[in-house]
């Protein structure tokens, strides 16, 4: 289930007093497929949604980070534009605005988004202007 | 049931600076629900990131927002720091602490202000903003800038402030601090002032929790959540206490701001009196390579930079959650059975920034 | 409750007097860091093109054949890069700001010195 999870731990020392700033990067790798059920695992754990993220670089990467109290973690899958992405905004209800985003101006093709604008959000003139460099090559 | 009623409000109005725009669904007086729409101002500054190399984008960074221009500098800043393992010296995180501090001043002065406009309080309104004046001329004298101060960049800071100034800061707050006194006296006991708020809009514990409320929207609602516990910058070696308000109203969240901008002048003079002596910053060799996550606490509530980087001198990828993407949900839930009237106020109490949110 | 809470502070103001300036008459003072605009003192200049590659907004032009510096001041955004990265420290930041205008206002700086006349380079 879990194809690895990565740490990368920055310290920021101070100059003599040993305190230290952890800023935990937290990230793991998922399967599209387990999104769902990872996701629902965080919320009865407790954890809130931060904020989706999409990397246009050797595939669409999305990331979705979470938090509770100062804890957080993100979930990663790679997917393109043709796979349909179940949406999250039926576990949590506010993730129809980063969902809209990104189908917007990625291209991924997210499913079942509780709000769905039909790629209305953004008055924008061009379709999906993150992800052109894919579609000229 | 009474008639249901479809009125559009925005994307132009008094109240907004910025263009949002909201289909509230009325039933006689009362809103039942609202649709947001936003994407007026959309200018694709993440994508330009692919076109700036990374020492310009600070810059670029900057002017995602106007009011919290400095945070966003800082915490694109902070990013690239993180991913390039760089240091910066002690002083210049004590320097960005007091910028950052006054910017939240600023922001909730300006905030205090606009919703002071919005009730209706035209010299309220005025004289918050007569106070405020007093923190952009600060800014002016150490950075150069009024609003976008340019000041912050990779590896440290571009100027230093001197002790004299630093004194003079110390005293200017210390006056400030007075005339705050009598202003914020009036948002929180006139009764004008509180019949427009206390009460209105009410956002429950859970329900902020549930909608993923930050910031002050959260603190009012009894969410004691404040990233600058964490220690970034040298907010670690403040002391301080998160401020919250259990009631969840407009009255709340004006207060929340309120003690928030007597915690920024706290701070900047605690910091302005263990500031250590130092150079301002470090050398900056190379390019990044690597992602990481930064966390921040602007004066509206957390927000999330992302960067991901491969070795060149252009970004792959630059991501910034603004807290306004984070409290429009919540503000979808306190419009729902207000009377029209109190729209505009709660539109404004989530202290809406709509550039930020489009980038 | 409280009625008439902001009445002291009106009454302050009445006697105090305006806190504003009256701008076309006076004008407000600036400080020494004010970023108003850039000005490059050009015989200095070597046309390397540091400024012009390092302006996140792209208002620098420098032209090393016909020896013209020029910037559009609309475009600059007063960030002061262009004067860090100068190898010559010949830019400036002034204090005052670009006066306002209807159109697109590009300032063109042409050395003047001939090549080959010694004396007056």
């Amino acid at each position: 289930m879990i194809i690895g999870t990565c740490f990368f731990v920055s310290l920021i020392s101070y100059r003599k007093k040993v305190v230290y700033y952890i800023m935990e990067q937290q990230i793991k790798m998922i399967l599209p497929n387990e999104l769902l059920t990872e996701t629902l695992r965080l919320k009865n754990e407790g954890y809130r949604l931060v904020a989706i993220t999409c990397t246009n670089k050797n595939g669409l990467e999305l990331s979705y980070s979470f938090d509770k109290e100062y804890n957080f973690l993100n979930l990663r899958f790679v997917t393109d534009t043709k796979t349909e992405i179940d949406s999250i905004s039926n576990i949590y209800s506010y993730a129809f605005l980063y969902e809209n985003e990104i189908k917007e101006l990625f291209g991924v093709h997210i499913v079942n988004i509780v709000i769905d604008f039909n790629n209305n959000l953004y008055k924008i003139p061009v379709k999906t202007p993150f992800n052109m460099k894919k579609e000229e090559e | 049931m009474g008639n249901r009623t479809v009125i559009p409000f925005g994307p132009q109005h008094p109240v907004l600076p910025e263009p949002i725009h909201l289909d509230l669904m009325l039933e006689d007086e009362r809103v039942v629900e609202a649709i947001p729409r936003i994407g007026y101002i959309h200018r694709g500054l993440e994508k330009l990131v692919e076109k700036k190399d990374f020492q310009q984008y600070t810059y670029v960074a900057e002017r995602i927002c106007g009011i919290c221009s400095f945070m966003h500098g800082m915490g694109y800043c902070m990013t690239i720091e993180s991913i390039m393992d760089i240091k910066i010296p002690e002083r210049a995180e004590f320097l960005r602490t007091i910028w950052a501090e006054l910017s939240r001043m600023h922001s909730h002065l300006l905030w205090l202000g606009l919703s002071a406009d919005a009730f209706g309080f035209e010299s309220l309104h005025m004289h918050t903003w007569r106070l405020r004046e007093q923190v952009l001329d600060i800014f002016e004298e150490t950075t150069g800038g009024r609003v976008i101060f340019s000041v912050c960049e990779i590896g440290g800071v571009r100027k230093d402030i001197s002790p004299e100034t630093l004194d003079k800061i110390d005293r200017i707050l210390t006056d400030m601090e007075k005339e705050l006194k009598e202003i914020t006296h009036v948002f929180l006991s006139d009764s004008s002032v509180k019949y427009r708020t206390k009460g209105i809009g009410v956002l429950s514990k859970q329900a902020a929790f549930d909608l993923g409320a930050v910031g002050p929207m959260a603190k009012a609602s009894g969410i004691k959540r404040d990233l600058r516990t964490q220690g970034y910058a040298a907010y670690g070696k403040l002391k301080f206490e998160p401020i919250i308000e259990t009631d969840g109203d407009s009255y709340a969240r004006t207060s929340v701001r309120i003690k928030e901008v007597f915690q920024a002048v706290d701070l900047i003079k605690q910091a302005i009196a263990i500031i250590p002596e130092g150079g301002i910053n470090v050398k900056v060799t190379g390019n990044p390579n690597g992602e990481y996550f930064t966390r921040v606490e602007q004066p509206r509530g957390s927000a999330m930079y992302y960067v991901k980087a491969s070795g060149s001198k252009f970004l792959d990828r630059f991501r910034v959650r603004t807290p306004t993407f984070a409290n429009v949900p919540a503000l979808l839930e306190t419009l729902k059975g207000c009377s029209l009237a109190d729209v505009p106020i709660l539109i404004l109490t989530i202290d809406p920034c709509i550039s930020c949110t489009e980038r | 409750m409280a009625i008439l809470s902001m009445s002291k502070t009106l009454f302050k103001s009445l006697v105090h007097g305006p806190y504003t300036v009256l701008y076309p008459v006076k004008k407000k003072e600036t400080y020494e860091r004010t970023r108003g605009r850039v000005e490059i003192n050009i015989s200095q200049c070597i046309y390397c093109g540091l400024c012009q590659r390092r302006c996140p907004t792209g208002a620098i032009q420098v032209n090393r054949g016909n020896t013209t510096w020029s910037i559009d001041r609309l475009k600059c955004i007063q960030c002061n890069y262009c004067n860090e990265v100068c190898p010559k420290k010949c830019l400036r930041m002034n204090n005052e700001y670009t006066s306002p205008s209807f159109g697109s206002v590009r300032d063109d700086y042409t050395n003047a010195r001939v090549s080959g006349d010694k004396e007056n380079n």
